[in-house]
């Protein structure tokens, strides 16, 4: 096991230098000159031309690409190309921390709604209960986000003006609180399914039957020892969600006006602006990675059977 | 005398199998929900496919004296800001859905991922640790904007490739036709829609390729691909089949956000995504299409909520079905 994990931190590093010369490599198939597009109509041959020898567009790809990397070692990622003279940290910087905030609110909603949910209907398993539940569940996570976002924008905000429309404020404001439902409700939809899986295992095994034979209160058994250890596999899903918030809440972001990081990449994709969007590419794919690798050392901590294999 | 003893046994297999696929088809018909789920995921795709039988209009013809209307006997599903019908544009959107699912079906998950996944898990060794990390190196992008990243850079490659190939044969057509569309769609999905087969796949083949019978097989000479094809491969169609189904709803719905961001199916060819952004203001329409006629979205939505609502149901039973063990 020990070889394992100290191998994926040995793979790591060379699977990011891979994932941003990828990016990097992006960057030249892209149409348009990032010189160009930054001098806009001001351009001329000759700008052009100099603009590109400053921001060392001239030079050879392998070149530029362990330029990034020197400098990316340092903690400077580089400047925007459309933000003239914005770092491209002093961008994400501030995007990244309104991500999380919606994030961790979205979490919130979907863990305090799926959890005791998923739970309840795997005690109810046999009756109508359960079934109801799923397949309730199911259709609120199929529902798409060009779904849910409108509609409780008209109902909420236009219709009942309980909060704002859009804009973004913490997520202690009201604006917090329609894209948190709207991330969290399908969110809670898969917490639901996870929960109910992992409750029926538990309440199977022996030591459950035992701690009933002993005679222990069902709150105790309950709380305890089912719904304790029907929650650890469920620490895994939360961690990709902390890590999918690259991308995950695009659409929400996009329709509620919230300036998040995901909204940040979509702008840079359409924009070109390949220094911003190399960053953005490499800090996703660090939290995924990381998020991998803390699971599954996580897991052998957690649960010692995994560690004799 | 070893042909006659080959086609005896490959004809006894092939009952053997026909009586398992019955087995499992009439597990899955006696649950009511995913039967149903089923019927209605054929009918929307058959919508679709014969949508230039039944469509009522042309998708392109606009109306302008008649925009933003409810339903009635000419517009069944009303008309759209410019007077085109409803309808017409949602089965031509299923169409293109189809397609799309389709192909990077065939092409992704089932070519690619398939065989490399057989290939990875039989031979092991430095095959399966090349195919494993690039597979990781695609993975640790975040999806979704891994999908847009190569939709937007690629484009315009493609839509000048494509020009190209029409000045070279003297054709003309072959950009507007939606061919390019599609085929900007299809590789931007093609790098996600491999690797979860392929790791499926070769956790099977993994298992299976020290099974006794395939030992006993390579004993007696039989060809790799022949053991592969014919011994290893049947005993993952149930996994694969499960997954698969579990994979189309992403797949549909990859298309329609691509779409959204007017990165996918281009206007005028209707696609889901397409009029969901032209509602929601991401194609031009102003927010007061969405204030005043939200009832425009509920086509288009519909139509892919129940595709991935159906879809997971399907999966579920097939799973159920498929890997009793799993439950």
């Amino acid at each position: 096991m020990l070889v394992y994990i100290l191998r994926r931190l040995l793979w790591t590093p060379v699977l990011l230098l891979l994932a941003a010369f990828f990016v990097f490599f992006m960057g030249t198939v892209a149409p348009g000159d990032p010189a160009e597009l930054r001098l806009g109509n001001r351009a001329t041959p000759e700008r052009v031309d100099r603009l590109r020898e400053q921001l060392g567009l001239n030079d050879p790809l392998p070149i530029r690409y362990m330029g990034f990397i020197g400098s990316a070692l340092k903690g400077d990622l580089g400047e925007s190309y459309v933000f003239q003279g914005k770092t491209v940290t002093s961008l994400i910087g501030p995007r990244l921390l309104v991500s999380l905030q919606l994030n961790i609110a979205a979490s919130i909603v979907a863990l305090s709604v799926g959890l005791p949910l998923g739970f309840y209907a795997a005690k109810r398993q046999g009756t109508k209960t359960d079934p109801a539940i799923v397949i309730s569940m199911l259709i609120l996570y199929a529902m798409p986000v060009f779904f849910t976002a409108p509609f409780l924008i008209l109902f909420f905000a236009v219709k009942l003006h309980w909060v704002p429309a859009s804009g973004w404020n913490g997520m202690f404001s009201t604006q917090a609180i329609l894209p948190a439902l709207t991330i969290g409700i399908p969110g809670a939809a898969i917490f639901v399914r996870h929960m109910r899986a992992s409750t029926l295992e538990v309440i199977g095994q022996e030591y459950i039957r035992t701690a009933h034979a002993k005679g222990m209160s069902n709150f105790v058994i309950n709380y305890r020892h089912v719904a304790r250890n029907a929650f650890l596999p469920i620490l895994t899903l939360l961690g990709f969600t902390l890590a999918g918030i690259f991308g995950g809440s695009l659409i929400v972001e996009l329709i509620y006006g919230i300036p998040g990081i995901s909204r940040l990449s979509l702008d840079a994709i359409f924009q070109r602006d390949f220094p911003v969007l190399t960053a953005l590419v490499l800090l996703g794919s660090v939290m995924l990675v990381l998020a991998n690798l803390v699971i599954d050392i996580g897991y052998t901590i957690i649960d010692p059977r995994i560690r004799l294999k | 005398m070893a042909n006659i003893l080959n086609k005896d046994s490959v004809t006894s297999e092939l009952k053997g199998s026909r009586s398992h696929w019955r087995q499992v088809w009439s597990n899955f018909r006696r649950r009511r929900l995913a039967f149903i789920s089923l019927v209605i995921v054929g009918l929307i795709y058959s919508l679709g496919i014969v949508a230039p039988l039944i469509q009522t209009h042309d998708y392109q013809e606009t109306n302008i004296a008649k925009t933003q209307q409810g339903p009635d006997h000419e517009n069944w599903l009303g008309t759209d800001r410019l007077g085109r019908d409803i309808y017409t544009r949602v089965i031509w959107g299923i169409q293109t859905t189809v397609i799309i699912t389709a192909t990077t079906l065939i092409t992704g998950s089932l070519f690619l991922g398939v065989t490399m996944g057989l290939l990875a898990g039989y031979f092991r060794g430095w095959i399966d640790a090349g195919i494993m990390r690039i597979g990781e190196v695609i993975s640790a992008f975040p999806d979704i904007l891994l999908i847009i990243l190569l939709a937007a850079t690629l484009r315009p490659r493609i839509v000048d490739l494509a020009r190209a190939i029409e000045d070279s044969t003297n054709t003309t057509g072959l950009v507007s036709s939606g061919v390019v569309d599609y085929l900007v769609i299809g590789v931007a999905l093609l790098p996600l829609s491999w690797f979860g087969m392929m790791r499926l796949v070769r956790g099977q083949v993994l298992t299976l390729r020290d099974a006794e019978y395939v030992e006993a097989a390579r004993a007696i000479g039989t060809s790799t691909p022949r053991i592969l094809f014919r011994h290893i491969l049947p005993n993952v169609v149930s996994p694969v089949i499960v997954s698969v189904s579990f994979g189309i709803g992403a797949i549909a719905l990859s298309e329609v956000v691509l779409s959204f961001f007017g990165l996918g199916v281009q206007p005028p060819r209707p696609s889901l995504g397409v009029m969901i952004g032209e509602v929601t203001a991401r194609g031009g329409a102003s927010v007061s299409v969405l204030r005043d006629h939200p009832e425009q979205l509920l086509a288009p939505i519909i139509v892919v909520w129940l595709l991935i609502f159906c879809w997971n149901i399907v999966g579920d039973a097939l799973n159920d079905v498929l890997n009793p063990r799993a439950r």
